[in-house]
């Protein structure tokens, strides 16, 4: 701040940048809700072990905490979780497969239009998701319907 | 006539199609202002680039404005810049072909800001540095510079590593990552991409030095293939691709299921330049050799 000066703007996109840095392609979007999906199942997987926890507690505390945990409310909840569940698996496939180089194709010379790897694996993409999709209207029949 | 006929039809008229906003962001560390955009009225004519435009704007409406280039053909590298919301380069992008009245030119994200359009890429070399991107050879005489004679390679060899070699080191794929918008510390696509490049090269022989700087928490395990550096690089490079061909090689070398590339040999004999018949002498120099 010597003789007036100010520091430099950082100018990082932070978290904003996740959500909207331009148009991009889906996978970018993946890649977010990749993040918020598996922070959701981490989220799930602790209330869950917490909620468990009230078998210590015998069977009375139990019993009530299930009949609690009934509500339509919560079943919606545990849906959303089986969503975010049945994306995040199908999209970690396709990221392990890419990753290792399945799917994205060889290098070769950057000839005008330029074809790029997300390109390569997007017929991957729109299988992994169609296959998420089959899941989460298996997975809400059964919620919803066969399971009342 | 024929001369008339020409310039009517030709696309590079001279004619203003239109007049646009540009919208310019403005910052110098020795005013004591906050960082602020400021608007200027730039008239456009067919085949003017973003770059023109910034020219325009310095060489007429106001000379303090400061933003880098140096080719303003698209390979060096210098001009990029955060374009109506997309990492581009501003020699390579076209008034016109953005469709807009208000062109937004701001820094390119994820670097700090020297000044106006300026962003300070010494973190970006730094990383590019980090990755030892340079051919690592294990016999004494041929670390030296120049080696003692040519490498032999394959055109095929030299298909595994060319595209990464046309990366022009411009800093957009790291403006356009949404792992580097959160995370300062991650090498980001294209130091990581390079690596790749220089690990495929059959020259090169240091893989494993490379593996210890790359198998860190900042290396490429960070990258979750957005892919938004590909799409952003202007040179067709595709970093991402070579991000996750380096996370590959890495896992199956490292679990035995890839050999390590087979090692160019050095060329026995010197090659010898033959003038091909009817390709003149050079001229003589003008310039005294020391
Ligand atoms: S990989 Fe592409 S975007 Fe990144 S620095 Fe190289 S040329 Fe620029
Ligand atoms: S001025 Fe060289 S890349 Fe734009």
């Amino acid at each position: 701040m010597a003789n007036g000066t100010i520091s430099k703007p950082e100018n990082r996109l932070g978290i904003v940048g996740w959500f909207y840095a331009g148009s991009f392609s889906f996978e970018r979007y993946a890649y977010i809700l990749h993040r918020i999906t598996g922070l959701g199942i981490l989220l799930y997987f602790l209330l869950h072990i917490f909620g468990s926890s009230a078998r210590i507690s015998g069977q009375s505390s139990w019993e009530s905490l299930m009949h609690f945990l009934g509500k339509p409310i919560f079943v919606a909840g545990e849906y959303l979780v089986f969503i975010a569940f049945c994306f995040h698996a199908m999209n970690g496939i396709r990221l392990i497969l890419g990753e290792l180089g399945f799917s994205i194709g060889k290098p070769g010379r950057p000839v005008y239009p330029y074809r790029i790897s997300l390109n390569r694996q997007r017929p991957l993409l729109v299988v992994f998701m169609i296959i998420a999709v089959i899941f989460i209207l298996l997975g809400g029949y059964d919620f919803f319907i066969a399971g009342h | 006539m024929a001369d008339q006929k020409e310039q009517e039809t030709s696309v590079f008229t001279e004619e203003v199609i239109k007049e646009v906003i540009f919208r310019v962001h403005r910052f110098s560390p020795d005013d004591g202002k906050p960082p602020r955009m400021q608007d200027y009225k730039v008239p456009v004519k067919r085949g003017m680039t973003v770059l023109d435009g910034l020219h325009y704007i310095r060489d007429n409406l106001d000379s303090t404005l400061s933003y880098r280039f140096s080719c303003r053909m698209a390979i060096c590298g210098s001009c990029g810049m955060f374009i109506n919301n997309l990492p581009r380069l501003a020699c390579k992008t076209q008034i016109l072909e953005l469709e807009a009245d208000t062109i937004e030119v701001k820094p390119l994200p994820n670097y700090e800001v020297i000044k106006d359009l300026v962003p300070d890429l010494s973190d970006f070399f730094e990383k590019h540095r980090s990755v030892m991107p340079y051919l690592i050879r294990e016999e004494e005489e041929e670390k030296i510079d120049p080696p003692t004679n040519e490498f032999l390679q394959t055109p095929d060899e030299l298909e595994r590593f060319l595209q990464f070699a046309y990366c022009t080191k411009c800093g957009l794929c790291l403006a356009g990552c949404p792992t580097v918008a959160t995370d300062k510390v991650f090498l980001g696509p294209m130091a990581l991409a390079q690596a790749f490049r220089y690990n495929s090269d059959t020259r090169d022989q240091g893989f494993e030095k490379r593996l210890e700087l790359l198998c860190v928490p900042e290396g490429p395990w960070r990258c979750h293939f957005a892919g938004s550096c590909s799409e952003v690089c202007p040179k067709g490079v595709d970093p991402a691709l070579g991000v996750q061909l380096l996370k590959g090689q890495i896992v199956f070398t490292k679990l035995g299921l890839k050999k390590p590339h087979k090692i160019a040999p050095l060329a026995t004999e010197k090659p010898e330049a033959k003038r091909r018949p009817g390709i003149p002498e050079a001229p003589p120099r003008t310039v005294k050799k020391e």
